[in-house]
């Protein structure tokens, strides 16, 4: 059976492709693996999204989570050294616990979607958005008045878990030998170099004993 | 005739004719950007050997000619190197995950070139003329990354790996500073649309209509992020030839190799690209508009500008020696993002006040 129209078929492809990645997440053995098969699932439902005409949330999935969250993921998860042999032990004695957790997260999924809230009549298809019309202006139009207060308390929370992150992690090494880059690059030309003004000498082999005179216009200049 | 050779097909897909009409024509448009900037990809590698060689007092490729032709040489260098990598066998290392080896090259040049679907190159030349074309833009760049931690991790290689940690760190880093240099260009603008960051430049007095003045310290950071974005010398740490030999790509030979460096050349197109669209004022024209002949916007001033940042680029690495890996990361996190968190509250102040004077 053939999707009726261009839009429907992409949907079913992107839907097929999210799928598939994400249930690869979960079954692929390699972390890194995984975690690739979980920038594709990113980047596929970013696609869905934007067929909803929801440009800015399909972008920002894609810049936030693939292009950040993702990179660092990827980033530990490849410095891990991971025996699979050791962590497939022990499969038979953890699956009663995992499978009852999969049919509570089942269970409570489908009493939520198959009540009528989420009926097809009670979800009528919104409007045609206007000519001009533009889903970031009016994302940053309502974030900015109705929910600013929400947005601000979350930048804050968000603020408090970095400075916390560096407070726990800074810490001062006694016996590194890093310079500071304001300092190096503050050095004087005075601090290094000494300018001595003498009078020009004239090699006389015979003359090795040096006058008192000539001795103090040799001094160093402080 | 045209129409008449349209028929068939269209008979025989129905309702599906207008679907598969647009993707065939987008592709052909998409191929009409492409092979050009596959052209111009070539020939920024020769002009940047031989500004180098200028630079260096020596001459640089001068020999590889068309026919023999005297005039000529230096002229077919791009092509015999493309030929020479094409000739040579690609290899696997043992123990490399071969999937993604080869996906990493892929996933190198993909976004390098998606990004083109939004470049506007005069007001109507513009393949897709989208709504929020800043955030796609920004999207696609920080995609680029991927193409090295995959090479890296897939080569089994502990200088591979090593490029792809760095290359991680050193992109995430300088993603921030871009991202907020590209904030104050769409406060300034009133407009995440390309289209419209250019048109909003316009103005009576040509050159100093433009947003590098306004915006002068994002402009700065933009042009520096945007050289350790594409992992080019001062900031190529990734590849550091002098300590990890050549980094993420070291296992890489033949046409691997060649696509990983098309996938640079053609970002370092691509931010001159960007950098004359928001900041120099894309096809407009630095001299008054009253001015008869060179008053008038039009491609040409584009391509000047993107071969002016480009050239730009190639004296960075002819100057300066590369970047410590820590003072790279002192430069993002503690010069670039200050400055740029600085101005972005400074312009959003200054833009309240009648000394604004950058729109029309």
């Amino acid at each position: 059976m053939l999707p009726s129209t261009f839009q429907s078929l992409l949907f079913y492809v992107f839907s097929a492709i999210l799928i598939f990645a994400a249930l690869r997440v979960i079954t692929a053995q390699n972390p890194v693996h995984a975690a690739l098969f979980l920038v594709l699932a990113f980047c596929t439902s970013a696609g869905i999204w934007i067929q909803l005409e929801a440009e800015f949330l399909g972008i920002a999935l894609v810049l936030v989570y693939v292009g950040a969250v993702m990179v660092l993921f990827l980033f530990v998860v490849m410095m891990l050294d991971i025996n699979l042999l050791k962590l497939r032990e022990g499969f038979w004695s953890h699956l009663p616990m995992g499978a009852l957790v999969a049919f509570l997260l089942v269970s409570e999924m489908a009493l939520i979607l198959s009540g009528s809230y989420f009926d097809l009549l009670a979800m009528p298809k919104p409007d045609a958005a206007p000519v001009g019309y533009s889903n970031t202006k009016e994302l940053g139009r309502l974030l900015y008045t109705d929910y600013v207060y929400p947005f601000e308390l979350a930048a804050v929370i968000l603020l408090v878990a970095i400075v916390a992150a560096i407070a726990l992690t800074l810490r001062r090494r006694k016996h590194a030998k890093s310079i500071d880059p304001a300092w190096q690059a503050g050095v004087r030309k005075e601090d290094r170099v000494r300018v001595v003004t003498m009078p020009s000498e004239v090699e006389q082999p015979s003359a090795l004993v040096t006058t008192e005179a000539e001795q103090k216009t040799a001094e160093v200049r402080p | 005739m045209i129409e008449a050779l349209l028929t068939y097909p269209q008979a025989w897909l129905g309702a599906w004719w207008d679907p598969v009409f647009s993707v065939v024509w987008t592709v052909l448009k998409i191929m009409a950007i492409v092979a050009p900037l596959m052209i111009c990809v070539a020939y920024l590698t020769l002009w940047e050997r031989k500004m180098i060689g200028f630079m260096q007092g020596r001459i640089g490729p001068n020999r590889t000619t068309f026919f023999g032709i005297g005039v000529l040489g230096g002229w077919a260098q791009p092509i015999a190197d493309g030929l020479k990598l094409l000739a040579k066998e690609i290899i696997v290392p043992t123990g490399a995950s071969r999937f993604l080896f080869i996906l990493g090259p892929i996933m190198a040049i993909m976004p390098a070139l998606a990004a083109w679907a939004v470049v506007p190159f005069t007001p109507e030349l513009v393949l897709a003329n989208v709504d929020a074309s800043l955030l796609y833009i920004m999207a696609m760049t920080s995609l680029g990354v991927y193409g090295v931690i995959i090479a890296g991790w897939a080569s089994n290689s502990k200088y591979a790996f090593l490029g792809a940690l760095r290359s991680a760190a050193q992109i995430v880093s300088y993603e921030i500073a871009m991202g907020f240099a590209l904030v104050g260009v769409l406060m300034a603008a009133q407009s995440l649309n390309l289209v419209d960051i250019v048109k909003s430049q316009q103005g009576n007095v040509g050159v100093f209509n433009w947003f590098w003045i306004p915006l002068f310290p994002l402009f700065v950071t933009y042009l520096i992020a945007g050289v350790a974005e594409i992992n080019r010398a001062p900031f190529d740490v990734a590849e550091g030839e002098s300590e990890i030999v050549a980094g993420f790509h070291v296992e890489y030979s033949g046409m691997t190799f060649a696509v990983f460096f098309l996938a640079e050349y053609a970002n370092m197109i691509l931010i001159g690209a960007l950098t004359s669209l928001m900041f120099l004022g894309g096809w407009l024209s630095p001299f008054p508009q009253s001015w008869p002949l060179l008053g008038q916007a039009s491609f040409g001033w584009l391509i000047l500008k993107m071969f002016f940042v480009v050239s730009l680029f190639i004296w960075f690495r002819a100057t300066f020696p590369r970047y410590r890996y820590d003072q790279i990361m002192r430069l993002g996190w503690k010069v670039f993002i200050p400055v740029t968190l600085i101005w972005v509250a400074v312009l959003g102040a200054w833009m309240q006040t009648s000394f604004w004077i950058w729109w029309s």
